[in-house]
Formats: C-alpha cells, structure tokens, sequence
C-alpha cells in the first residue's frame, strides 16, 4: 500500500513539476536552408512553430498572424544538438561512498542558474544528458533536461516524459576509486562483473520477495511486505527494463563483459559511454543491439585509452551500431557539430550521418527520438539556426530555439548572462585553466581527483 | 639435393627481415616535384597551377615556369593544395605519452626553480602520439615544461627524427617562467581572495629575488669573462647558469600568464628587468589588455582557442574571439593548443579563431609565419619559398575545414609515411575477420 501511495505522490509530483516546463513558443523561421536529418536537406524552406512544436515545414508558407519571424535566408537550419554525456547544471557529480549507489539521482540536484547552460545554448545543443559521474560500478541515475536557460526553477529544466536512465562504470575510474583508494572491491575488471552481478542478483531476490508477497496479500490481508529498499528498487526497476542503462567503459573487453551480464539478466538496452574501443568488438555491440555515444578524437589521457582511434565512430557507424559523439566537458560540449564534422576526416562519414551523430542518434540513447533529434512535423521545436553549414570550421551559431522559445541570439547577447549575481561576493575572480581546463568530468567529486588535480594540474580523466 | 634444400632455406632465412623491412613504411629523402597544385606561400600570395620542388631538405623552386628535373619524383597535385607545414606554438607532445601515469609524463620537475631542465632531453621520437598528430599537416612544434615558477626550457622541434637533436629546429630553446597569477586555479580552488593575493605577493617577491641574483650573476660572469685574471671565476649554480642567455638576451623568455592583472604586472616586471626577448603564452585575457600588450611590443602565442571563458560573466565566445582582438590592437600572434595528444587539431583552433575574428588570412599566418618569426627562424620555416626547409603539406582543401583530408606530408624535406596507429586500428576493424562467427580453432 505505502509503495502504491508513494507512486501516486510521485505521479503528482510529476504533474506539478511538467506543468512549470510548460512555456512553449510560436515563431515562424524564413528561407533558412533546413537540415532535417531524418528526411535530407531542404533549400529555400520554412518552418511554422506552434506551441513549441513544428506545425509546417514547406516553401513559402503563410505567417499567421501576430508570430514572430526570424528570417534565415543565407543560413542553416539544423536540429537542436542533444548532448548524450554532460555533467552540466547539477551541483553534485559523484556519490562516490559505495560501488553501489542506484539510489541517488543527479536529477535533484539540478542547478538552473549554471551558466554553462547558456554556453551550450550558444554551440546550439539544446538537450543534455546530465549524468551521474563514473565512480561506481553502479552510479546514480541520470536526467535528460532541456537547455530552458532563464527558467529559475530546477524543475523546469527536466525534459518531462524522458525515460529513465543510469549511470553505470567498467574499468580504471571505479577500481581506482574503491579499491585502490578504499580498499574494497572491485580492485580488478573481474571485481566489476561481479559487482554487477552480485548487484543483480540482490534486486531478483528483492523483486521475487514483492511478488511474493503480492501475490500472498490477495489471500491474506495481514500479510508482512518485505522490507523496502531504494537502492533494490532501482535496480529492480533495470531488470523490468524501466531504466536504460548508460555504461562509462573504454575496453573492448569490459563492454563485451557487460553484454553477456545483461544477457543472463534478461536485459536487452543499453548505451556504452565513452567506449573507445567499441571499435573492436562492433560486431558484437550490433548484434546484441547495444549503441554507442563516443569522443570524436579523445585519447590517450589515461591507459585504458591508449588503444583509441578518432576513426571509431567510423567504424561503429559502418558497422550498423547507433552511434553518437558526446562532449562530457562543458568545453567540448560548445562545439559538438565540430566534433562530429571530424567524423568526415576520420572514415569518410557523409554529412548527414556525421550530423546525425548529435542530433537523431543520441535521442535514440535516449529515448526521445519520437520528440527531438530531426526536424519533423509534429516534433518539438528544438532547432538551432547556423551562419553556415554546421559542418564547417566557419559556422557560427546564432540562434537557439527550445520549445519554440530562443534561448539564445547572437546578435542580442550582452557581455553578462548570468542569472544571478550575488552581491555579497567578492570581485569575481578569474579562473586561469592553462592547458588542463578539458578533462572531462566524470570523476568530480572525487577528493583524490581533486587533490591531484590542485597538486599536479594533471589531466584526470 | 641436400645441399640444394639447405642453400633454399639459408636464402630463405636471409629473405626473412629484408621482406618484413619493405612492409614498415619509412620516410624518404629525394628530389619531388609537386605539380599543378595551388600553392599557398603566405608570405608570396599563391600560386594556381603551380610546381614545387624539394631537393633533399630544400625547397629549391616554385612557380609556373619551373622545369621538372629528370631525376625527380612527380606527384601530381591536381585539384589539391600545398601549405607550409603548421607550427604549434605549445604543447607537450614527446613529454608525456599517457595522461594520468606519471612514469610517462615528463614535462614536470620537482621545484619551484629548475630552468636548467631541458625539454629536449626528454624528447621521445617514437612517441605513438607523434605519427598521429602530423598526419594533419602539424610540422613542428614548441614542446614545454610546466610546473613551478621556471620550471625549463621549451624546444622547437619538427615532429620527424630519431634523436632529439635531429628534430631540434634551429637550435630554439625558449626559458619558461610560469607567471604568479591572481586567479583561481581551477573551478576547484576555493580559496579566498586575500589568500589569493597574499600567494601572488609571495610567488613575485620569489621570482624579484631570483631575478635579482640572476643578474648579480651575470654581472659576476660578465667580469669574469672580461678579464679572467682579475675576476674571480663564478661558482657553477645550477639554477643561476641557464637563466644567463635570457638576461643576456640571446635567449627569449616565454612568460606563461592569461588573466588580465597578471598580464600588466607581467608588462611593468618585463620593463622593469630591461628584458627584450619576451614572448607571452597562453593569454586567455589578453582581449582585456590588448592596447597595453601592443604598446609594449610584446608577441603572444595564445590558445587553446578551444577553452571555456574566464570568468562567468564573459562573453561565450570570448576564448574563440581572444586571438582575432589581440590581431586587432596590434599584437604579433601564433597559435598554441596546450596539447600533446591532440596537436592535431591545431587547425581548428586556428579555424575557430578565424571564424570569431581573425579571419583566415591571419589565423593562417598564426600556425605558419608569425610563429617563425616569433622564434627567429623565418628563414627556415613558416612558408613556401625558395631555399627554405621542405616543411610542407598537401591538402585536397582548405585545411582548417574538418572534412579535409592531407594527402601528403614532408618534413625536413622527408616524405613522411602517412601511418600511424590509429588508421592502422581503423584499417584493421572496419570490417573485421571474423565479424561474428568464432573461430574455428575454437571448437
């Protein structure tokens, strides 16, 4: 019963929380040449934006009366970037007590008034996937938010309807963290498996307990439910597969360890992050139907990358794997169509598959490709608008459009655009980032990370 | 018979490394003549449908008219472009090979004061990193030390050779200082602003202090070496000795500092000291002191271009537009990345650059001829003339633009092989035997 009133809290909770997303706009873009991804590109074109949403796509369509037009004559229509690795707009990375922590959820601690959203705006990505770090094997959840820069309210930043999903991690960062710097397992990638099926195993247990007892209260209305376990119902929640699984690895050999754990557990979605050498087991990831979401070129900076190649969203593509190019840096994170135009140096990508690498691909990690990730009517009004073809090292973003509303204009921009100023602060201090300022940060939050990183100025990835 | 078969496998044996020899792509020294290609000299305009040719290390004609010597190797570069090679104004690219193990980082020493460490020493020439980044037409590169107040001397080096000094371009060293700065280190530092100052008075009064003694120690040397009868002979002080060519002048003194205050303390310490051989590095808010570092003639390797801006209330794009308002007021500018893996995206930055300001005639000049001149070797690199160094690349397009592919690379007049790991990898998994089914050895 108390589960059941939880569920029915949570529910309105949810209906409270979507209805502060709810501010959508009108506007009607001219003549823009339309890259729509899904369906080729379009020259000379307009799109009608009713209520956030994408009402008409066509030549020379009419302008209702009282919308605003942006006239795009010269310019590039292309889909809001999504963003599939980001650790922006939260306050907290990592939860790094335990190997185990489904529990948690970056999803309450989002920050509205992070500038870095605003920043992302201006690189036109308009959805991130803003995860939990890659401390634990099994990591918090994570939460898909749309850039809705302005909005003060932490809730209004959710991407309401977006799936469930949570942040797994293979390899070096989570034996780092809990063997070598705790001394408890897992030291090893054979630790990891067994953390995760260990894991597993505890929330089949949990879920045969509920049924058990379900199926015993309609007999018997005294009857005991078994004790209640957050952290056992999100795993238990993986298992019914209500919560994709977005796994931090690098090694060929750690991705196809988690393939044959999610086999036995009867589990069949997943998206390997990072993955750099996916590469070598594509075969496998197609056929197991696992996807991908990948640097463009990052390499090197730790061991379990020295093995990399840019060439590997190449090849996962050629190999039929869903792939998408993520930043996991709020600086890469600026310039993800560039990222993703590497792909045409790196194996010969056409233009379409590199840009659906940041726009169609990565909705489809996450679940949302019905709503976002291609301009088609019917899907929200989530565009960013291009000085030139995004593809090119000469493009300058100068619109972005959520929901049909701009959250950012080039030609409007003022120096300062931070939401809040608090005046009881100092003169605001510069940071000097030298060389060191892209390390993505899967590992903040981390004392040790951030120990070196104060001593050493190291990259730590 | 016997003899036969035995003869057969001693010449077998003997073919053996001679075979696998020809398999291993190696670069080659000759005469080339690249023809019908559109050659962008930069400092001499360009060329439609023109001839290069190379000479050994030699670029010994350019133009319309050339005659092809019989000798020489034509590549035809029809519909394809020739750049000269692109300069990386800092990075650590042969110091480090893995990020986060320190057995293979070698840009840092213990200390605040070790300019008599040497990048250079420390130099590996078979670094996997080094094949991956000059594929994409990245030549020759500044490769720094860090850490510490001095922490070294920075080397110009070509990305071809087998020994340090084979890749040392020149002989350009470069002494490092690392500035004191009045800014955060990082998102982390959370340390208050008096305590913030408080490290800045300090780290200045120490590089006051060692300055001072540099110069008494100079002025003790100079005495000596007037007359070395009369003088006593200086003692040999490890960390006094190298700093000697910088005072002298004959070495220039790269000064690492980006925020706004550390550049106008950086001015008035470099005036101070009577220093004419400075060159600035890194920048990130020279946009804000422009005027003040053209005034004081001072040149400015800035970047990484693609970085996050300073402070919260800046600009977005202040980092990309920093090299185009810098340019503006008057500066001398080159294009650093601050990378070692990925020096091979030079052209991006310099691209980024371009696109927020500087324009592409400039920002080509930031990866080419201004850093050559900047290190005083722009009678050997940094375009395309005749008796130059053949440091030089073929592009089927504009090399800032990512889809662009660089066909050809020479280096010091060698034809580099165009391999290296991460294509190897690429040409081994695209299509991968076997794809799914196991092996069957393994039944």
């Amino acid at each position: 019963m108390f589960r059941v009133y939880l569920l029915a809290c949570c529910l309105l909770l949810g209906l409270i929380t979507t209805a502060h997303a709810q501010r959508k706009g009108d506007l009607f873009i001219r003549n823009g040449t339309v890259l729509t991804v899904t369906n080729g590109t379009l020259e000379n074109t307009d799109i009608l934006i009713r209520n956030g949403k994408i009402a008409a796509i066509g030549q020379n369509l009419k302008v209702p009366d009282g919308v605003e037009v942006i006239d795009a004559t010269g310019m590039y229509v292309m889909p809001g970037i999504i963003d599939a690795h980001s650790h922006i707009a939260i306050s907290n990375v990592n939860e790094a007590t335990n190997p185990v922590t489904a529990e948690v959820s970056v999803g309450d601690v989002l920050d509205p008034y992070d500038i870095r959203l605003y920043r992302a705006l201006a690189g036109g990505v308009t959805i991130s996937h803003v995860m939990h770090g890659s401390a634990n094997v099994i990591g918090g959840q994570n939460e898909t938010i749309k850039h809705r820069y302005g909005e003060t309210d932490p809730d209004a930043l959710r991407m309401e309807g977006a799936p469930r999903t949570i942040k797994f991690a293979l390899g070096e960062n989570p034996t780092r963290v809990h063997g070598r710097g705790h001394n408890v397992p897992p030291l090893s990638r054979m630790g990891v498996e067994f953390i995760i099926r260990d894991a597993f195993h505890k929330a089949r247990r949990y879920m045969e307990a509920w049924d058990r007892y379900e199926q015993e209260r309609k007999r018997n209305p005294r009857a005991v439910p078994p004790p209640y376990n957050e952290r056992l119902e999100v795993l238990a929640d993986i298992l019914r597969g209500n919560i994709l699984i977005h796994c931090h690895s690098y090694r060929a050999d750690e991705i196809l360890m988690l393939m044959r754990v999610l086999k036995d557990f009867g589990i069949q979605r997943v998206v390997f992050q990072h993955a750099n050498e996916a590469f070598k087991v594509a075969p496998e990831l197609a056929a197991f139907g696992a996807m991908a979401s990948v640097f463009s070129d990052w390499w090197a900076y730790k061991f379990e990358v020295y093995y990399s190649t840019a060439y590997n969203a190449a090849i996962l593509t050629r190999n039929g794997v869903i792939t998408s190019i993520n930043s996991d840096s709020p600086e890469l994170n600026r310039h993800l169509y560039h990222e993703a135009a590497k792909t045409m140096k790196y194996g010969g990508l056409t233009e379409d598959e590199a840009l659906a690498l940041i726009t169609i691909n990565p909705a489809r990690q996450l679940g949302i490709e019905d709503r976002v990730g291609s301009i088609e009517v019917g899907k929200d009004a989530d565009l960013a608008i291009f000085s030139a073809h995004p593809l090119s090292i000469y493009a300058v973003c100068k619109k972005t459009i959520v929901d049909g509303i701009v959250r950012f204009d080039a030609d409007r921009d003022p120096d300062d655009m931070r939401l809040r100023v608090d005046p009881e602060r100092p003169v605001e201090l510069a940071i000097r980032w030298g060389d060191h300022q892209h390390g993505h940060r899967c590992l903040e939050g981390i004392d040790l990370i951030e120990f070196l990183t104060e001593t050493l100025q190291s990259e730590w990835q | 018979m016997k003899r036969l078969l035995l003869l057969w496998i001693i010449g077998w044996l003997l073919s053996l490394p001679a075979a696998q020899a020809t398999d291993v792509p190696k670069a080659r020294r000759g005469v080339f003549a690249l023809t019908n290609a559109r050659i962008v000299t930069v400092t001499q305009g360009v060329i439609e449908r023109g001839t290069l040719i190379i000479r050994e290390d030699r670029i010994v004609a350019i133009g319309t008219d050339v005659e092809i010597p019989p000798e020489a190797e034509v590549i035809d570069c029809t519909g394809l472009e020739i750049y000269p090679g692109f300069i990386d104004s800092g990075t650590h690219l042969g110091l480090i090979e893995i990020g986060s193990l320190p057995e293979t980082r070698d840009y840092r020493e213990l200390g605040d004061l070790t300019p008599q460490v040497d990048a250079l020493t420390a130099v590996n020439p078979n670094s996997v990193l080094i094949p991956v980044n000059r594929v994409n037409g990245v030549t020759t590169v500044i490769t720094e030390p860090e850490g510490g107040l001095l922490p070294g001397k920075a080397a110009l080096i070509n990305l071809f050779g087998y020994t340090p000094e084979q890749m040392h371009v020149g002989g350009v060293r470069l002494m490092v200082l690392d500035f004191p700065s009045k800014g955060r280190r990082g998102p982390w530092d959370r340390r208050k602003p008096e305590d913030i100052e408080k490290a800045f008075r300090e780290a200045m009064d120490k590089l006051n202090e060692v300055w001072d003694r540099a110069e008494r120690y100079a002025r003790i040397d100079s005495a000596y070496r007037a007359n070395p009868e009369k003088n006593p002979k200086p003692l040999y002080v490890p960390e006094m000795q190298p700093l000697l060519p910088v005072i002298r002048g004959e070495m220039p003194l790269m000064i690492k500092v980006d925020l706004a205050p550390d550049i106008l303390e950086a001015i008035q310490w470099v005036k101070k000291r009577g220093l004419k051989r400075v060159v600035f590095s890194g920048v990130a808010e020279g946009w804000r002191v422009a005027d003040k570092i053209a005034e004081a003639g001072i040149p400015c390797l800035v970047g990484p271009v693609l970085s996050l801006p300073t402070r919260e209330s800046d600009r977005y794009d202040k980092a990309y537009a920093n090299a185009g308002l810098l340019h503006a007021a008057g500066v001398k500018i080159a294009i650093r990345t601050g990378e070692a893996e990925n020096v091979r995206n030079l052209p991006y930055h310099a691209g980024f650059a371009a696109a927020y300001g500087l324009g592409r005639e400039a920002a080509l000049r930031a990866v080419t001829i201004n850093p050559a001149e900047i290190f005083g070797v722009d009678d050997l690199i940094g375009s395309l003339e005749v008796g130059k160094k053949a440091n030089l690349f073929v592009s089927d397009g504009d090399p800032f633009e990512p889809k662009t592919q660089v066909r050809y690379v020479f280096i010091d007049g060698y034809l580099i092989p165009m391999d290296n790991r991460q294509l190897r990898l690429y040409q081994e998994f695209l299509h991968r035997q076997p794809g799914l089914e196991l092996h069957p050895a393994t039944h």
